[in-house]
């Protein structure tokens, strides 16, 4: 075999593209894998943060001895101390750290604080009114082509209105650290994080502590989807009121707090107008939208708008709202659910205006797209799975009773690029083979992913691998943000694994005599011409008493990984139009990935989009009271996410046509959860006949539009 | 949570003994699906909490009478299990809408008859009426799952009950034990519930140191029975509406008739217009649409709730219609749970 770095044939692979369970499963699903919140070392404090409960204030009086004095709190953090401006509902005042939780909470309630109320804003969606109040920003204007020519030529223009309302995160396991300083000041973390090797710097400034000094460890982690790349200012606090109380404390964000402050995704609303030819081909495109991110005033990303369609005649204009709402932070995907949803409803709507199906006038722009030929293919292996040709109907003639049904898709892109990584691989003289990184497991299944590649470039059973991972002292490994990871690290370990093989397969050769190049490691046997030479362990054996270390880099241009993916949803959906549910029938989803590495780990990610997807297509938004400027809805009763019942029929078919396996490995965390949105808007149109503009599209926006007539 | 006494009742005079001595300070856990997070919010702050939980005697199904008794610690699993409450249909309809397993085993007949509202003003510190400087936060406010029907006082939440309106429906009575350790009584459902006009009022009957022992439910007999809710999502949650019907047919002919919907007003409500306009007719989806329509003639939504009155309209022609065996639901329900 040659020595160049590749990926094997695809045929070749016995490992690569099966379907694996994680290999961390069990060690999940029974509890014994530790999270952040389950460290509890000998003398471990719990921590309880103070919060203000007015979305705009200033502190005016901060005492904190009553805490201090209650027996058993040991120690104080103070975030936001007399003259701080608070700007949002939730925002951290100070922590305390005691014995027990509830000495905790005790000394958070004797905290005496006073506010000065100030003037606050929470509207994300009233533009007019957040004019007069002086709370826009001017984002971004562009325009391109001559958009007032070609909508005087065109066939049809559409005016329409849309939008998406802010979520916060909600990942499973809430934000939170657990520190513990050593007698010689080094701080050790667990810490809930995505970003193992990123993390340490940033305890350096705040801390004064030198980089080298802090360990960060987080073996699992519940869910990160962008929000937990920093230590949050409660991390901080945490090692902070572990330094103080000379004890290890502990420090968890409960889930009120954790959704008022732990990140948001920016809303947005926009005001299109869209035109198209008799063809079908989108002529002209003119957009304002709006939305919020909290105080810094953004909305969502402007420049990829319209949406994954470069329109030749466009024009677009974006305007901030400042509101007293809780910071935003990336959120699988940022801005692209948005803009979908912001896009492909008005370029449905801009079809059913012609009398076309919806389908044909996507597929009639995809000359606009990126990828035209991928994403035709991707539309026409869809709408197999989904029946569409059946199912779609002209909009607003879903059925004649109450319940109506209807058909909508969507299409998306991402970049999903390998990030920067390093890794050691061990093999081991008996055999054994060990990887090391700094990496993480959001959901990626990333230990699963490294044991694959270096059993399947070994020629060993996944057994065979210990994957380490979950530590800043292992080889720095990128952050898990882009869907970067699978690609990050299987990059680095194909390269060390093969370069270690190598060193193997000459060890071999020349104890064999036989060519090296013609070797090849096969079922825990070295073969020779196929003909077995000898076994992996005898092989090892060869390395002599030390171990064999390699170090991997990535990513390199040899074509183990590359960039830019893209994928279509449909989603077929019921209506009743006297309540206002609508319900998922079946949700198709095509999507590209180049190489994929475990298909069962594959199809979790797309599950796991789709079903982000339904939750803010139907249900999940932060709700803010105007009155009291307070986020109204952060707790799980009425910030409403889907359950089974909810999902209804998943269908997930990945495009993989050899060319696509021969890209190499592109992340797949984050495209799956782009589209769902649009594609369910556009079914309940297609069923109803009218446009619900605002998702979530909960029963009171579905009768409001309804009884409304708003189109 | 703030420190608090737990005392344990092993028999319902203990329980009221219990009960009795910090008035209203203390407080009933049976299920403690909902009474924990009230505490854990600082919404309920009680000196005591009664477990009740080891009280035998008000837990199971029985026959009592013509009827059934239901003891007020029979769970819903339990409930919707047991034989004898197999002729109550609509109280398995309840049970079915409550799709949380946890709290179809953990919760409770009378801890659901006596569960807060999920007010979000009250939720978060505002207290039951949700005023603040004298003006209706609810009114003013996102009052986007209050009521529509008897809004006009101080009280805009909805009474949280998944079963009051079947109960009602059914003509349940309530046995209520306390003060005193020897006392109780019995009172219609119907009337155990009160529309408090300032926030030391209680939302019902129930006096300090009182508590419901048994639901009491007369002969099904021929009655035949729905309920209908309307759910925002099919898990963990609260309905937007319910409305729970019971009907006497006669060849087919509506001779008697109940209607009561919940979630759209800080009681259950009784619509006596509803059971009126379906009385002298065969069900059928003409007629309980029109009892709808009567349902919500009268309604009074908030700035932020219209929808719902459309859906206590849907809910009331729905459990008519299932009531008396007549739901035929269009092939695009079959296979979604709309």
């Amino acid at each position: 075999m040659g020595r160049e770095v590749s990926w094997k044939d695809r045929g070749a692979n016995t490992l690569i593209g099966e379907r694996h369970p994680r290999i961390d499963g069990v060690e999940k699903a029974t509890g014994t894998a530790k999270y952040a919140a389950d460290i509890n070392t000998q003398g471990t404090l719990y921590a309880k943060c103070l919060t203000c409960k007015l979305p705009h204030a200033k502190v005016v009086k901060l005492d904190v001895e009553p805490a201090r004095a209650i027996k058993g709190v040991h120690s104080v953090h103070v975030f936001n101390d007399v003259d701080s401006e608070i700007h949002w509902d939730g925002a951290l005042i100070a922590a305390v750290a005691a014995e027990r939780p509830e000495l905790a909470e005790d000394g958070v309630r004797a905290i005496q604080v006073e506010y000065e109320e100030l003037e606050f804003w929470v509207d994300e969606a009233d533009l007019q009114g957040a004019i007069e109040a002086g709370r826009t920003k001017k984002r971004d204007e562009s325009a391109k082509g001559n958009v007032e020519a070609a909508l005087k030529s065109a066939e049809v223009v559409h005016k329409g209105y849309y939008g998406i309302a802010t979520i916060s995160h909600m990942c499973m396991e809430p934000h939170g650290s657990h520190s513990q300083w050593s007698a010689d000041g080094d701080l050790d973390v667990h810490l809930s994080t995505q970003n193992v090797s990123g993390t340490a710097g940033q305890y350096v400034l705040p801390l004064e502590i030198d980089a080298a000094k802090v360990s960060i460890t987080c073996n699992y982690v519940g869910g990160g989807f962008g929000s937990k790349f920093k230590p949050g200012d409660w991390g901080i606090a945490c090692a902070i009121l572990a330094r103080d109380a000379r004890r290890p404390v502990r420090l968890m964000l409960d889930r009120p707090t954790e959704l008022k402050i732990a990140g948001t995704r920016p809303s947005g609303f926009a005001e299109v107008t869209i035109a198209a030819d008799a063809e079908g081909n989108i002529v002209a495109w003119d957009s304002h939208h709006w939305g919020t991110s909290g105080i810094r005033g953004e909305t969502v990303r402007a420049n990829q708008y319209p949406y994954l369609f470069d329109f030749d005649n466009r024009n677009r204009k974006a305007t901030g709202i400042i509101t007293n709402c809780g910071p935003n932070d990336a959120w699988r995907a940022p801005s692209h659910p948005q803009l979908c949803a912001l896009t492909d409803t008005a370029i449905h709507d801009v079809a059913t205006k012609l009398g076309k199906d919806s389908y044909d006038v996507f597929m009639q722009n995809l000359n606009k797209t990126p990828r035209p030929g991928v994403y035709a293919s991707q539309m026409e292996i869809a709408a197999g799975l989904m029946g569409w040709k059946d199912k779609w109907h002209a909009d607003g003639t879903g059925g004649d009773g109450p319940i109506k049904r209807g058909v909508g898709m969507a299409l998306h892109k991402w970049g999903g690029r390998a990030h920067a990584a390093t890794c050691t691989v061990k093999v081991h003289p008996d055999g054994t083979v060990e990887s090391f990184a700094g990496s993480q497991d959001i959901g990626t299944g990333t230990r699963t992913c490294i044991a694959i590649v270096l059993a399947e470039t070994f020629g060993l059973p996944l057994s065979a691998i210990r994957v380490h991972i979950g530590s800043n002292k292992y080889p720095a490994s990128g952050p898990s943000g882009g869907s970067t990871t699978i690609g990050g690290v299987t990059g680095p370990n194909r390269r060390a694994a093969l370069e270690a093989l190598w060193k193997i397969l000459d060890l071999v050769a020349k104890e064999h005599d036989v060519q090296a190049d013609n070797l090849e490691a096969t079922g825990g046997e070295i073969l020779h011409n196929n003909e077995p030479v000898c076994t992996w362990k005898e092989a090892c054996a060869l390395i002599g008493p030390m171990p064999l270390e390699v170090q991997g880099q990535g990513p390199q241009k040899d074509g183990l990984t590359d960039q830019g993916v893209g994928g279509v949803q449909m989603a077929d959906v019921a209506v009743n139009t006297e309540t206002g549910q609508v319900r998922i029938h079946k949700i198709v989803a095509v999507q590209d990935c180049g190489l994929i590495i475990d298909m069962l780990t594959a199809e979790s990610q797309v599950y796991g989009g789709v079903i982000m997807g339904i939750a803010y297509a139907l249900s999940e938004e932060r709700i803010m009271d105007n009155l009291t400027g307070r986020y109204i809805n952060a707790d799980l009763i009425n910030y409403k996410l889907p359950r089974i019942g909810d999902i209804g029929e998943l269908v997930v078919e990945f495009y993989q046509p050899d060319d696509q396996y021969d890209r190499g490995v592109v992340g797949l965390g984050e495209p799956p959860v782009i589209s769902t949105g649009a594609a369910i808007s556009n079914a309940v149109t297609n069923a109803i006949g009218i446009r619900v503009p605002v998702l979530p599209l909960t029963p009171k926006r579905v009768l409001d539009a309804l009884k409304g007539g708003q189109a | 949570m703030r420190p608090f006494e737990y005392a344990r009742a092993e028999t319902e005079a203990e329980a009221v003994e219990l009960l009795v001595e910090y008035g209203e300070d203390s407080v009933v856990l049976a299920g403690g699906t909902d009474l924990i997070s009230l505490m854990q919010r600082d919404v309920l702050q009680p000196r005591r909490v009664v477990d009740i939980k080891r009280v035998e005697s008000m837990r199971g199904v029985s026959v009592s009478g013509n009827g059934i008794a239901i003891g007020a610690l029979t769970t819903l699993e339990e409930l919707v299990e047991s034989p004898l409450a197999a002729d109550y249909a609509a109280l398995a309809d309840v049970v079915d809408g409550i799709r949380a397993i946890q709290v179809q085993q953990s919760g409770t007949i009378a801890g659901d008859l006596c569960l807060m509202p999920n007010c979000w003003y009250f939720r978060n510190g505002y207290g039951i009426l949700g005023r603040r400087n004298g003006e209706s936060m609810v009114e003013n406010g996102d009052n986007r799952y209050h009521a529509v029907f008897g809004s006009h006082g101080p009280a805009k939440f909805v009474n949280a009950s998944r079963f009051a309106p079947a109960l009602i429906a059914w003509r349940a009575r309530v046995r209520i034990i306390g003060p005193e350790s020897d006392r109780e009584e019995l009172i219609p459902l119907e009337y155990f519930y009160r529309t408090p006009r300032t926030e030391d009022q209680r939302l019902n009957v129930l006096r300090p140191g009182q508590l419901i022992s048994h639901v009491l439910l007369p002969s099904a007999s021929r009655t035949q029975s729905a309920s209908w809710d309307v759910l925002e999502m099919e898990g963990l949650d609260w309905p937007l509406v319910a409305a729970a019907a019971t009907l006497d047919l006669e060849g087919g002919v509506v001779r008697a008739a109940r209607v009561v919907m919940g979630h759209v007003a800080p009681i259950p409500w009784v619509s006596d217009a509803a059971a009126n306009a379906i009385m002298g007719y065969a069900v059928n989806d003409h007629t309980a649409d029109a009892a709808g329509d009567a349902a919500v003639e009268n309604a009074t939504p908030l700035s932020h709730n219209e929808y719902k009155v459309y859906q206590a309209k849907a809910a009331v022609k729905r459990a008519l219609l299932k009531a008396a065996g007549q739901w035929n639901p269009q092939p695009a329900e079959a296979t979604s749970l709309v």
